[in-house]
């Protein structure tokens, strides 16, 4: 009993420290502009203070913010959907073939998740406006995924290797080509991993700042964390807070909803009555 | 429905070890051939040569007339049920068995109505919408034989099926297997290296070695009539008892005393020096209990253990073997997967026998089943030849190779 009251306690004092930032943001959303500027204390916004959903609203209408949720979502969805796609079809390679320099390729990747991000952007920025790449979606779609494939390539690999060869060698016998195996058997078994390098994925892609600071100029390609930094309203020196607040929850919530979607399908055990368990 | 040839099939896997030593076997069609023997015996690989999950070194594979060497797993149109069942877990139970039919693009009235026949059959009718994981062992061993018997099938291919099964289950698995097969009259192929499966299930037993056949036969011809050293030691529980034994004229010597044979069996026994006599335990009978006029030779020897199981009793009485012998017997504990302890003869007692341990007792013995082996190349002398299936040539070579 007094270990479920310690843990509850425990789990109090956690949620409070992670969801306190993003009630506050949650509540300066809700006040208006002068409220913020005059100073205004309370966590509920006081009488008189209240911007209602106006502040949503002028952030809705903004055409800039529209247009850097769009680039938002469309990069990062293509870039999770590639970079799985991808690591699907690498890792199954890598986990049931037998051919050189596979160990190579491992370590490579693993290299490459751990470079510095902004070791990069220099030499990126440069290469892009090159090729042409500059603050277009490509330009960042390109290193989303190189950054994030080690990391699918990984998990998927484990996912792969935990299942047993005989599925598919069964699926075959039954008349499956190697193809219709792949994606009728194995693929279905490996989707909690396939999720979760998703998520995982997408979530490099919407949080990424530095890439989307640097290899963007205008609205074509800005995404949203960039954007919000670029966000001024009509008066440089006096930037609009309470907007900003609405535009970072309205930001956030792709990522609760994509989140909660992926949630229920990684799902552990799926694999449990394959084989005698 | 089709024949399964193999001819002089040979594995050699990337180190040059041949894993099956120029194999050939006949399955006729409808028939229910076991492919029984230790662990590591290429029995397995063999199976998976059959299906196409393995290349084929050397040797040709013919299935229903057709040589399949080249072709895929899905072209040779074999049902295959593998040790792990390998059910599709995100799939329904109804969707596992109806599997292979939708990869053939079947109707879905046709699906239904060959899945429901299948699940009719194996009684799976209240399991049809439930998933693989939900089941029991025995349960999802049914499925797996589904998806195999809802196709039209050439063959069925069983890879040691029960193993994975508590004994009780097994049993009667085994007769379900057995009663299916003869019901549907499909061209089966068996692992196991159970010996009891493999007796009472097949039509024709191939105990294999090393990759190399040893003798393809009969259950019975097998038990009667073991070609070589090798398949006396693997078929039979408790094994047969191997004794050193040296002929003169019509009479053997035992380590326990001389024995009488009948001649003809001692003119293919004569001047071999040592030879290794192979008698299995339910040859011997407390001589008290024996009806004095069957035919057979007595002697007297020391009982060191006697296990009594109701029906019947075996005793133990070690004896001491020369090194020849030892080193043989030894080396055929090692290819049985077993373990050389010591050399003892275990003696099958009726159960009114009252012979205890400790006791001097007087054992008689049916000579006419006993066997005489080379003990250099472990070939059976006394084999009778015409009711003992084929006995691979390769294999009565010495076993120690």
């Amino acid at each position: 009993m007094r270990q479920k009251i310690g843990t509850v306690i425990g789990c109090a004092l956690i949620l409070a420290w992670c969801l306190l930032p993003v009630a506050w943001i949650i509540s300066l959303s809700f006040k208006s502009q002068t409220a913020i500027t005059n100073g205004s204390p309370g966590f509920l916004p006081a009488s008189g203070d209240s911007a209602g959903w106006q502040n949503y609203q002028d952030v809705l209408d903004n055409d800039q913010f529209r247009r850097a949720i769009i680039n938002s979502v469309g990069i990062s969805l293509i870039a999770t959907a590639l970079s799985v796609i991808i690591a699907t079809l690498a890792a199954y390679a890598i986990a049931r073939l037998e051919f050189q320099g596979k160990k190579f390729v491992l370590t490579t990747a693993l290299a490459i998740a751990m470079f510095p991000v902004v070791s990069l952007v220099g030499p990126l920025f440069d290469m892009w406006r090159t090729f042409g790449l500059y603050d277009t979606w490509p330009g960042l779609i390109i290193p989303y995924m190189s950054f994030t494939l080690p990391l699918a390539i990984w998990t998927l690999s484990a996912f792969f290797r935990e299942i047993p060869w005989e599925m598919e060698q069964a699926a075959q016998v039954d008349g499956a080509t190697s193809w219709q195996a792949f994606r009728k058997v194995i693929v279905p078994l490996a989707a909690p991993g396939v999720f979760t390098a998703a998520i995982l994925t997408f979530f490099f892609a919407w949080n990424d700042f530095v890439f989307g600071i640097s290899l963007t100029s205008t609205e074509r390609a800005r995404p949203i964390p960039a954007a919000l930094s670029f966000f001024v309203g009509s008066d440089p020196f006096n930037r609009p807070a309470s907007l900003l607040a609405a535009g970072a929850v309205v930001s956030t919530i792709p990522i609760i909803v994509i989140v909660l979607i992926f949630q229920r399908k990684i799902v552990a055990g799926l694999t449990s009555g394959a084989v005698k368990g | 429905m089709a024949a399964i040839e193999m001819k002089n099939i040979v594995k050699r896997y990337g180190d040059g070890f041949p894993a099956v030593n120029d194999v050939s076997i006949d399955v006729a069609d409808g028939e229910f051939v076991i492919l029984v023997g230790p662990s590591g015996c290429g029995k397995s690989t063999l199976l998976r040569m059959i299906v196409g999950l393995e290349d084929i070194t050397e040797g040709e594979m013919v299935i229903g007339g057709k040589v399949v060497n080249d072709l895929a797993p899905r072209e040779r149109n074999l049902a295959m049920v593998f040790q792990n069942y390998a059910l599709y877990p995100h799939l329904s139970v109804y969707e596992n068995i109806a599997f292979p039919l939708r990869l053939a693009k079947a109707d879905d009235k046709t699906v239904d109505e060959k899945v429901r026949e299948a699940s009719r059959t194996l009684e799976l009718d209240e399991h049809l919408e439930r998933k693989p994981g939900n089941l029991s062992g025995g349960q999802r061993q049914r499925v797996a034989m589904g998806r195999a018997i809802v196709r039209d099938a050439d063959a069925f291919l069983f890879d040691e099926p029960l193993s994975n099964l508590d004994a009780k289950l097994r049993g009667q698995m085994r007769s379900e297997i057995s009663r299916l097969q003869k019901k549907l009259g499909i061209t089966t192929v068996y692992v196991t290296h159970d010996q009891t499966e493999a007796m009472t299930l097949g039509d024709r037993v191939a105990v294999l070695k090393r990759g190399l056949l040893q003798q393809l036969a009969t259950p019975r011809e097998l038990y009667g009539n073991p070609g070589n050293l090798f398949v006396a030691g693997f078929i039979g529980s408790p094994p047969m008892n191997f004794l050193p034994a040296t002929v003169t004229g019509t009479s053997v010597e035992l380590p326990f005393g001389t024995v009488e044979i009948s001649p003809e069996k001692a003119e293919r026994a004569a001047d071999k020096g040592l030879l290794i006599a192979g008698i299995r335990p339910e040859a011997f009978e407390d001589a008290s209990v024996v009806d004095p006029s069957r035919k057979g030779s007595t002697f007297r020897a020391t009982v060191d253990v006697v296990e009594w199981l109701g029906n019947e009793a075996y005793a133990y009485i070690p004896f001491e073997a020369p090194p020849e012998v030892r080193e043989q017997l030894e080396q055929l504990e090692r290819d049985l997967d077993g373990e050389a302890l010591r050399t003892q003869l275990v003696v099958g007692l009726d159960g009114s026998s009252t012979i205890a341990e400790g006791d001097e007792a007087e054992i008689w013995v049916d000579t006419s089943k006993m066997h005489l082996f080379d003990p250099a190349t472990g070939e059976n002398l006394t084999v009778d030849r015409a009711n003992a299936g084929e006995i691979s040539q390769a294999a009565t070579g010495r076993p120690a190779d």
